[in-house]
C-alpha cells in the first residue's frame, strides 16, 4: 500500500511491536501474556509490515520462511516434552533450572521452551496465511 | 535397550548432515550404527542362552487406568529378531550407499531407513502393549516413506499408499485387540501376560481379541487375501525391498503372533485361523511366484510363501513347529536378504531384472553369482545349506500336525516344489546360459553392494555345515520363548533315511521338472487365470474399495459443501439446534430464572451498545466490509466484558485475534467475487427462522447453565497450585504450558496443520488446478480464521 504515513509509522512501530511481543512473552508466566498472546502481537507486527511494504520486503525482514517457523515451533514443543523423559519422568513434566546471579535469579524451564514453541507456531501460522493470501 | 533405540533415532535425524560431511563414505560411517547395535545385542547371547531374560522400564505416560511405559524385554525370540534387524541393517545401509549412490535423495533414504530400523527394533524389544503398537505404527509410517522413495513416479506413490492403508487398517484393529487384551487381563506387559495366558484365553472376549490381533498380524505379514500390498511394494528401491519386505517388517506380524503364542495360542480356533491362513497363503503364493518374470516379483511371492509357512508353524504350535519356526525365520532372513540384494545388483548393473532379458552374467558378475547361487540353493532346501535343515524340520512339523496332517504335508510339498523352481529361475536364468544383450553393459557391482549378499549366503553354508554354532545359543531360546516352556534340541544335517528326506527328494525332483517346463507353464492359460484370480483380483478389490470410498466422500462433500456459505451455516446451525436442543430439553429441561440484580450499569451500557451498533450495521450496511467490521465490534465489546471481570489474558487474546481475523477475512474477501443475493423470499424466511431459533436456544442454554451452582474446585486448585507446583503466577499461562500442556500441544499441532493446508490449497490454485481446489482455497482460509478465533 503506497502511503507515506503508513510507511513511516510502520518503520517506527515494527521494532516496538516486536519488543512488545517479546515483553508479553517473557512476563507471561507471572502476568498477563505468554506465548500465544506474544505470538499474536508478533504476527500482527509482520502483518502490518506486509500490508505497508508487501510480502517480498517482509520475507527479507523475517529472514526465515514462516513454514520453517512452524516446524521449529513444533520441534520446541516435542523437545520440551522429551527432556524430562531423559530424566526418567513422564513426557511433558515441567523441569526447572534456577540460576542465581547475585541478587538476580534466572529461571530456565521446559515450560519456557514449550511456550517458545507456541509462540513460533502462532507467528508462523498467521504469517504463512497472510503471505499466501497476499501473494495470490 | 531404550538407549540403543534412542541413539538410532537421533543418528537417523542427523544422518543428512553426516552424509554431507563424509559424502561417498557416508554409507560406511552410518553402517557402524547398526553394526554397533548388533554387537551390543550379540553380547547378550550367553546370558540369554543360559535361559535368562533382560528387562528394563522407563516411565512414559501414567494414567489412572494403566501406565504406558517404555518397557523392554529381551528373550530368545526378541534377540533373534534384533540380531536380524541390526545385522542385515548393517549390510542394507552399505548396499543402499552403492545402489543409490549419486542420487540426490540419498540422505532421505539414510534417515528413513534408520528411523525404520529404530522402530522395528522397538517392535521386537518392547514389552508394553501400547508401546508395541506405537513402534508397530512407526514401522508402517517409515515403510510408507521408503516405498514412496521415488515419489515423482505415480506407481510408487500408489504402492506406498496401498501398503500404508492395508497395514494401517490392520494396525487399528491391532490397537483395539491389544487394549481389549490389556483390560481383559489387567496386565499391560507382555512379560507378565506370558504367564497369565489362561486369563486371556478363558475371557469371554477371547475370540474378539484374537480376531483383532490376527487382523493386525495378517495385514502386516501379507497373509492371503491381504498379500497383494507386498508385491506392490516392490516399487520401492531394492535396498528397501531387501530389508523391509523380506527380512524385517513383514515379519512383524509373525513376530507378534510368535510372541503371543503362549498368551493366545494352543486353542482350537487359533490352530484353525493361524494355521489355516498360513497354509492357504503358502500354497497360493508359492505358485503365483512362477507366473512372473520380474526377479523382484518372484522373490516377493516366495516371501509371501515363507510368511505363510511361518504362520502355519505358529498355528500348529507343537514343539517341532516351534523348532522349525526358529530355524526357518533365521534361514529365510539370510537367503532372502541375499537374493533381493543380488536382484537389485543385477538390475543396477544390467539395467533390467526381467529374467527373460538376462543371461550369462556369471562371468561378468562372478561374486554376485556365487552369492545368488548359494542363497538360491538354501532357498530350494538343498543340503548342506541351512535352508535344507529348515525345510526338513518344517516337513517334520507338518507330518506331526495335530489336525489333518496329511493335507498339511501335501500342501507343504506342493508349495515347496514351486519354490525349488523359483530358486532355479532367479539364479539360472540371469547368470547361466549364453550371454544376452542387456540394456546396460553389465559388470560386477561395487564392494558395498556384494559384501552383504555374499556374507549372508556364506553364513547359510556355514550354519548348514555347523548348525551347532547357533542351536544352543539362539535356536533353543527362540523356540522356548515361542513355545512358552523350555525346550531342548540340537540340529544336524543328516537324520538318516526317513520320510522328510524322501519328501525332500520328491520336492527337488518336482521342482526341477517344473523349472524345465516353466516357459510353457507360465504362458499357459490356467496359469494366467490363476494369476488373475489370486494376484489381480485382490488388487481390484482394494482399488474398488478405495474408489468407492472416495466416491462416497465426494458425494457427501458435494452435498454438504456445495460452495454456498449460506448452506454451510444452515447445516451447522440446524445440526446444533437438533443435537443440543434435544439433549437440552430431555436432560435438563428449560430453566427460566434470570436475575438482573447484579448487572452493573456499565454492563448494561455495553450490551445495549453492542446490539445497537450491530443493528445499524445489519440494517444499513450493504457492503461486506461493513459486516466484517460489525462482527469485529462485537468481538472488541466482548473483550471489554472480559476485562470488567478481571480476565486480562482473555481480553488481550480476544482483541488480538479479533484484529487479525478482520485482516484475514478482508484479505480473503478481496479475492472473492461479488455475488448478488439471489435468495427467494421463502429461503430468506427459512434462514431467518433458523437464525432466530439458534439464538433463542443459546440464550436459554446460557440461562440454564448459569442457574446451576458454580463448582469452584478446579479453579481453586489451579489458583493454589500454580506457584508452588509450576513456579508461575499467571494461572492461564501455567495451565496452557504446564498443567494441560498436552492439550495445548494438540491445539498447536492443529494450528500448524491448518497453516500448511491453507498454504498448500492456495498454492495449488496458483498452479492452475481445477475449480474444485479454487473453492477449497477460500474455504480453508475461512476455516483457518475461524480456527484462529476459537483457539
Amino acid at each position: 500500500m503506497k502511503s507515506l504515513i503508513l510507511h513511516t509509522a510502520t518503520r517506527l512501530m515494527i521494532g516496538v511491536l516486536i519488543l512488545f511481543s517479546l515483553f508479553l512473552f517473557f512476563r507471561g508466566h507471572d502476568e498477563p501474556g505468554g506465548g500465544f498472546i506474544g505470538g499474536l502481537v508478533g504476527a500482527g507486527a509482520f502483518t502490518l509490515y506486509a500490508i505497508a511494504f508487501g510480502t517480498e520486503a517482509t520475507r527479507k525482514v523475517l529472514r526465515i520462511d514462516p513454514i520453517t517457523l512452524i516446524a521449529l515451533g513444533l520441534l520446541s514443543l516435542v523437545v520440551s516434552g522429551l527432556i524430562p523423559m531423559f530424566l526418567n519422568e513422564p513426557f511433558l513434566t515441567g523441569k526447572w533450572l534456577f540460576i542465581e546471579w547475585g541478587a538476580m535469579e534466572t529461571k530456565l524451564s521446559t515450560p519456557l521452551l514449550f511456550d517458545i514453541g507456541v509462540y513460533l507456531c502462532v507467528v508462523g501460522f498467521i504469517v504463512t496465511v497472510i503471505f499466501s493470501l497476499e501473494e495470490e | 535397550m531404550l538407549i540403543v533405540i534412542a541413539v538410532i533415532f537421533v543418528v537417523a535425524l542427523v544422518s543428512p548432515w553426516i552424509h554431507r560431511v563424509f559424502r561417498e563414505k557416508s554409507g560406511w560411517v552410518l553402517a557402524l550404527l547398526p553394526l554397533g547395535s548388533f554387537i551390543y545385542l550379540a553380547s547378550w547371547l550367553p546370558h540369554i542362552a543360559g535361559g535368562n531374560v533382560v528387562q528394563e522400564s522407563t516411565a512414559w505416560v501414567s494414567m489412572a487406568l494403566f501406565n504406558v511405559d517404555l518397557a523392554f524385554y529381551l528373550d530368545g525370540l526378541s534377540l533373534m529378531f534384533g540380531l536380524i534387524i541390526t545385522g542385515i541393517g548393517t549390510f542394507i545401509v552399505l548396499y543402499g550407499s552403492g545402489y543409490l549412490g549419486g542420487d540426490a535423495n540419498l540422505p532421505r533414504f539414510y534417515c528413513a531407513v534408520l528411523l525404520f530400523m529404530g522402530s522395528m527394533l522397538g517392535v521386537v524389544l518392547a514389552d508394553n502393549l501400547i508401546s508395541i503398537f506405537v513402534f508397530w505404527e512407526l514401522t508402517s509410517f517409515t515403510s510408507f516413506i521408503l516405498i514412496g522413495y521415488s515419489h515423482e513416479q505415480e506407481n510408487s506413490r500408489k504402492a506406498a499408499l496401498q501398503a500404508l492403508l492395508v497395514t494401517g487398517i490392520g494396525g487399528l484393529a491391532l490397537l483395539a485387540g491389544l487394549v481389549l487384551m490389556g483390560f481383559a487381563s489387567g496386565h499391560w506387559e507382555v512379560s507378565t501376560l506370558l504367564n497369565e495366558g489362561n486369563i486371556v484365553r478363558d475371557h469371554p472376549h477371547y475370540v474378539a481379541i484374537l480376531i483383532l490381533v490376527l487382523a493386525g498380524a495378517f495385514t502386516k505379514s501379507a497373509q492371503f487375501p491381504f498379500s497383494f500390498w507386498l508385491p506392490g511394494a516392490m516399487a520401492a528401491p531394492t535396498p528397501v525391498s531387501a530389508y523391509l519386505h523380506s527380512a524385517t517388517m513383514v515379519k512383524a506380524g509373525v513376530y507378534l503372533l510368535a510372541r503371543m503364542n503362549p498368551v493366545l495360542g494352543s486353542t482350537e480356533i487359533w490352530l484353525l485361523l493361524v494355521g489355516g491362513f498360513g497354509l492357504a497363503t503358502l500354497l497360493i503364493s508359492a505358485w503365483l511366484a512362477l507366473s512372473f518374470t520380474d526377479m523382484k516379483q518372484i522373490l516377493a511371492y516366495s516371501t509371501v510363501m515363507a510368511l505363510g509357512t511361518m504362520m502355519m508353524l505358529i498355528g500348529l504350535g507343537t514343539e517341532l513347529a516351534m523348532e522349525g519356526l526358529a530355524v526357518y525365520i533365521l534361514s529365510h532372513a539370510m537367503y532372502k536378504g541375499a537374493l533381493f540384494m543380488v536382484a537389485g545388483a543385477v538390475d543396477h548393473e544390467a539395467g533390467t531384472r526381467d529374467v527373460l532379458k538376462l543371461g550369462g552374467l556369471r562371468s561378468l558378475m562372478p561374486i554376485s553369482f556365487v552369492a545368488a547361487a548359494l542363497a538360491a540353493i538354501s532357498m530350494a532346501g538343498i543340503p548342506p545349506l541351512y535352508g535344507f535343515i529348515a525345510k526338513e524340520i518344517v516337513y517334520e512339523a507338518a507330518l506331526g500336525a495335530p489336525l489333518w496332517s496329511v493335507l498339511v504335508i501335501i500342501v507343504a510339498v506342493i508349495a515347496n516344489i514351486a519354490i525349488v523352481a523359483a530358486s532355479a529361475i532367479v539364479v539360472i536364468r540371469p547368470f547361466l546360459g549364453k550371454k544376452v544383450e542387456t540394456p546396460k553393459k553389465a559388470h560386477e557391482a561395487p564392494l558395498s553392494m556384494w559384501i552383504g549378499p555374499l556374507t549372508l549366503a556364506v553364513l547359510g553354508v556355514l550354519l548348514g555345515v555347523l548348525p551347532f554354532l547357533v542351536d544352543k545359543a539362539l535356536m533353543v531360546p527362540v523356540a522356548s520363548s515361542v513355545y512358552g516352556a523350555p525346550l531342548d534340541f540340537y540340529l544336524s544335517l543328516w537324520h538318516g533315511i526317513n520320510l522328510p528326506l524322501i519328501l525332500s527328494l520328491l520336492t527337488l525332483a518336482g521342482g526341477i521338472l517344473v523349472y524345465r517346463n516353466w516357459d510353457g507353464l507360465r504362458e499357459s492359460s490356467p496359469m494366467r487365470l490363476y494369476q488373475t484370480g489370486f494376484a489381480q483380483f485382490p488388487i481390484s478389490g482394494y482399488d474398488g474399495l478405495v474408489s468407492g470410498l472416495l466416491g462416497f466422500a465426494g458425494l457427501q462433500t458435494r452435498f454438504f459443501q456445495n460452495g454456498l456459505m449460506a448452506n454451510y451455516l444452515i447445516t451447522i446451525l440446524a445440526t446444533l439446534l437438533i443435537a443440543v436442543g434435544y439433549t437440552f430439553i430431555t436432560r435438563s429441561g428449560l430453566i427460566w430464572d434470570p436475575s438482573f440484580e447484579n448487572v452493573l450499569v456499565q454492563e448494561w451500557a455495553l450490551t445495549i451498545g453492542i446490539f445497537t451498533s450491530l443493528g445499524i450495521m445489519l440494517a444499513f450496511g450493504h457492503s461486506r466490509l461493513t459486516m466484517v467490521i460489525g462482527a469485529g465490534v462485537v468481538g472488541f465489546a466482548l473483550a471489554l466484558i472480559y476485562l470488567m471481570h478481571g480476565a486480562a489474558d482473555l481480553a488481550m487474546t480476544q482483541v488480538l485475534v479479533e484484529t487479525l481475523t478482520v485482516i484475514l477475512v478482508v484479505l480473503v474477501l478481496i479475492h472473492v467475487p461479488r455475488i448478488k443475493d439471489a435468495r427467494s423470499a421463502t429461503s430468506r424466511v427459512r434462514d431467518a427462522g433458523v437464525a432466530v431459533a439458534a439464538g433463542v436456544m443459546m440464550t436459554l442454554l446460557i440461562f440454564a447453565v448459569t442457574a446451576a451452582p458454580f463448582d469452584a474446585f478446579i479453579s481453586e486448585f489451579y489458583a493454589e497450585a500454580s506457584y508452588p507446583l509450576a513456579h508461575g503466577r499467571n494461572i492461564v499461562n501455567v495451565i496452557l504450558v504446564d498443567f494441560r500442556a498436552l492439550d495445548t500441544m494438540g491445539e498447536v499441532v492443529v494450528v500448524a496443520i491448518a497453516g500448511l493446508a491453507v498454504y498448500a490449497l492456495i498454492k495449488m490454485k496458483r498452479f492452475g488446478s481445477s475449480g474444485l481446489s479454487k473453492a477449497g482455497g477460500a474455504e480453508s482460509s475461512n476455516a483457518a480464521s475461524k480456527q484462529g478465533k476459537s483457539s
